[in-house]
């Protein structure tokens, strides 16, 4: 079988796995957070939180919950980073520096894992566990609670409550991330990622010169980092690294937990609004965006344009032997339609279109499917904006899921999409226009300036994926690349818990005669047109600049 | 808590998140962790250590690592097959570090249309013509382009028979015999569909030894 063959068909079996997945791992995150008792544990944890698991919060108190959580996050992540040195299992490293360690942080915090260091020559197992892998657990989970508040901000009326941010933020870790870790783990040592304490030892090779061997808990945290959309290597290889990625079998399995819950939640939602076919509507979106992705990304490979790829007479700088450039194409575009970031190949040395199509994946917003939680609320929102747009063009009040959208909530929506453009466009026009930014190039031409679009796209949408030629351990990248990320975070979250406020606040309106059915094929291709023409016209001009400047050179 | 509602709200959420993030960094942070650690280490040891593999009574390195098979200047044996081009080298590299360095996991990162990469590429091209005298048109992919980790433990088939006469007249080994065991050394796609045939060069090259051995 060739190349092209095998590849497609790994693909369907990807595809097959997730759709078996989709009716009961929706309905079960739909039950985890309409459950009314809560289980003994998660009391427990109430308890020593010292929190009112009955508590019902308006959102603006839903929102301060997030940001005072996400701040002591970044605080401790700090200090254990410019502490580890003291601490135990750490290996021998020594306290990370200050401006890496707050860009880290942000990263972790914000579910970015946005890595200005090399895991196996700055970590130590300490923080990799406690500190990154902590954060790589309760980042998506603060992700999916927002998810979760706005889906109420559909279903409740005549209230401003939205929930409770701490009995979410449990629920989410304990009944859905962590028992599925618990399984990944294993499958992946079995696999045969590593999983032990060793410290790093000396073996002498077969030639006689000798090699060390690192150690750590990597399956552990490389389980996480697919399934909650985080991508923070342990390694600096990342994915590629073959003990946290070793063979075919493992690097599908961890595409498969990139997008297992991400594709997933548009069921729960359907489940929980009680329109099931509202939830498959918002997937064949998703799924449209992801299949045209993997198709682009896999054929431009294939063909293996730009002149050093033509020279070697095929696309593999950067990419292992076991997976080839099939399984490159899968894991790049999954990384980058969910706010993953992980890779299995080095993006930088992706064909001038392939590597293209993962910047533009990002920009899309990380909705399609998108980061846990931040891809739901964000697909929402386009639904919502979608609405708007066809209740302009035939003149009626839209709405979506029984709700109105009035000028309230079209301000929440249009603050929502117009963040990102503005962080990122604003940061890399800095970089672009000044020494210090452009100073970090490190392949010349247009590419150099896709290097830098891609970075600050890439945090600020929390990706963490990075053109990593780019030198951003300099201080000016570690300084703006943290605000990037905490802003490309907060800020969408702060509009679309603001939204949901407004719709809980509404009472239901009946569907009429006039009420676009937001379930048809018709509704499907209007929200995927509003994603591509928005995104489109902000970042069409720096695409061309870079991508199709090197591309058709 | 007592005295808890007395303190301003705002200073309240600050401490029920410092509470819930060290009960998350307890549960997530060091039970999971070492739980983990503790099964996969009953239950998987190899494989949670690394797959080592051992030749002669002696642990040789991984089975997943690539390693240089080169003298002590860099320069590559001609008696063994060779990994991949390998960018795991720290900066400043130590003495007798040539590539597939495991505490530095590494791409080049080099870009499609870098006029570096297309050099880079053009050398490898020629050294590799020389080396084992055969034309550029016939070297494949892999072997001239750097891997992602820097550590891949694989080279294509197509590189791995592309090497056989030079490490057969190396060894003095008749050619097909050196063939034969590049063939049983393929491993296939997984179920027929997943990754792409490979062959992993430290096994290769130990059963080559274990054949001049005998």
């Amino acid at each position: 079988m060739n190349s092209t063959a095998a590849g497609w068909l790994q693909f369907l079996l990807l595809f097959a796995a997730l759709a078996a997945c989709y009716v009961p791992l929706g309905n079960y995150i739909a039950r985890i957070f309409t459950a009314k008792d809560h289980l003994r544990v998660e009391r427990g944890i109430y308890k020593l939180c010292g929190i009112d698991p009955e508590a019902d919060m308006r959102w603006s108190v839903y929102v301060r919950s997030i940001l005072a959580f996400s701040l002591v996050s970044v605080l401790f992540l700090y200090l254990i980073q410019r502490t580890q040195h003291w601490l135990f299992l750490s290996v021998g490293m020594a306290n990370v520096p200050p401006d890496t360690a707050w860009n880290t942080a942000a990263s972790f915090t914000t579910n970015t894992n946005w890595q200005n260091y090399a895991g196996e020559a700055t970590m130590g197992y300490l923080t990799q566990m406690a500190g990154l892998a902590v954060q790589n657990f309760v980042s998506a989970a603060v992700g999916l609670a927002v998810a979760i508040a706005m889906i109420r901000g559909f279903i409740r009326s005549r209230t401003d409550r939205l929930g409770n941010f701490w009995v979410d933020l449990t629920r989410g870790t304990i009944r859905l991330l962590l028992p599925l870790a618990v399984i990944g783990t294993l499958i992946l040592v079995a696999g045969g990622a590593i999983e032990n304490f060793a410290s790093y030892h000396t073996v002498a090779t077969l030639a006689g010169g000798h090699q060390t061997i690192p150690g750590g808990p990597v399956a552990s945290q490389e389980v996480i980092k697919e399934m909650g959309n985080n991508g923070g290597g342990f390694f600096n290889a990342n994915s590629a690294h073959p003990f946290e990625n070793p063979n075919p079998f493992t690097n599908l399995f961890e595409i498969f937990l990139i997008l297992l819950i991400p594709f997933a939640l548009p069921r729960a939602f359907g489940k929980l609004v009680r329109d099931n076919k509202q939830g498959y509507a918002l997937v064949a979106v998703m799924v449209c965006i992801w299949a045209a992705a993997v198709g682009g990304i896999s054929l431009f490979q294939a063909l293996h344009g730009g002149a050093a790829p033509q020279l070697a007479h095929g696309a593999m700088e950067g990419v292992e032997v076991r997976f080839g450039t099939p399984g490159c194409s899968v894991f790049a575009a999954s990384t980058t339609v969910t706010s993953t970031g992980a890779v299995n190949c080095f993006h930088d040395s992706l064909t001038p279109f392939g590597g293209g199509i993962a910047l533009f994946d990002i920009a899309l917003g990380e909705i399609t499917p998108g980061g846990i939680g931040a891809g739901m609320y964000g697909i929402l929102i386009l639904a919502i904006v979608t609405v708007f747009v066809a209740g302009l063009m035939v003149g009626r009040t839209p709405e979506y899921i029984g709700k109105k959208i009035r000028p309230a909530e079209m301000k929440y929506a249009a603050l929502y999409f117009l963040t990102l453009p503005v962080i990122i466009l604003t940061m890399a026009g800095i970089s672009i226009g000044t020494k210090i930014g452009q100073s970090a190039i490190f392949n010349p031409g247009p590419h150099g300036l896709t290097e830098i679009m891609y970075a600050f796209t890439s945090m600020a949408n929390n990706n963490g994926s990075a053109f990593a030629g780019l030198g951003t351990a300099a201080t000016w990248y570690q300084i703006t690349g943290g605000i990037t990320m905490l802003l490309g975070r907060f800020a969408p979250e702060i509009f679309a818990l603001g939204l949901a406020g407004s719709l809980a606040r509404q009472a239901p309106v009946p569907a009429s005669a006039g009420t676009l059915d937001t379930r048809t094929p018709l509704f499907v291709a209007m929200v995927v047109g509003v994603i591509l023409i928005l995104v489109g016209l902000t970042y069409f001009p720096a695409l061309a600049l870079g991508v199709f400047a090197e591309g058709l050179k | 808590m007592i005295g808890m509602n007395r303190l301003p709200v705002i200073v309240r959420q600050h401490i029920a998140g410092f509470r819930a993030l060290l009960v998350f960094t307890v549960i997530c942070g060091l039970i999971y962790p070492f739980v983990m650690v503790g099964v996969s280490q009953l239950a998987f040891h190899s494989q949670a250590n690394g797959s080592m593999v051992s030749y002669n009574g002696h642990v040789v390195g991984s089975s997943l690592l690539c390693q240089e098979f080169t003298d002590a200047k860099g320069n590559p044996l001609p008696q063994y097959f060779q990994p991949r081009p390998s960018n795991a080298i720290p900066s400043p590299a130590p003495k007798g570090d040539y590539g597939c360095d495991p505490t530095y996991s590494n791409a080049t990162n080099l870009g499609p249309t870098n006029p570096a990469q297309v050099q880079a590429i053009q050398q490898r091209q020629k050294q590799i013509a020389e080396f084992d005298h055969v034309p550029v048109s016939q070297i494949p992919a892999d072997a001239v382009t750097a891997s992602g980790s820097g550590l891949d433990p694989d080279i294509s088939p197509t590189n791995a028979y592309m090497q056989v006469p030079r490490v057969a007249a190396a060894r003095h080994l008749p050619v097909a015999e050196v063939r034969n065991l590049v063939t049983e050394h393929i491993q296939g796609r997984v179920i027929g569909i997943l990754g792409e045939p490979r062959v992993n060069v430290l096994l290769l090259n130990i059963a080559l030894d274990q054949l001049s051995a005998r």
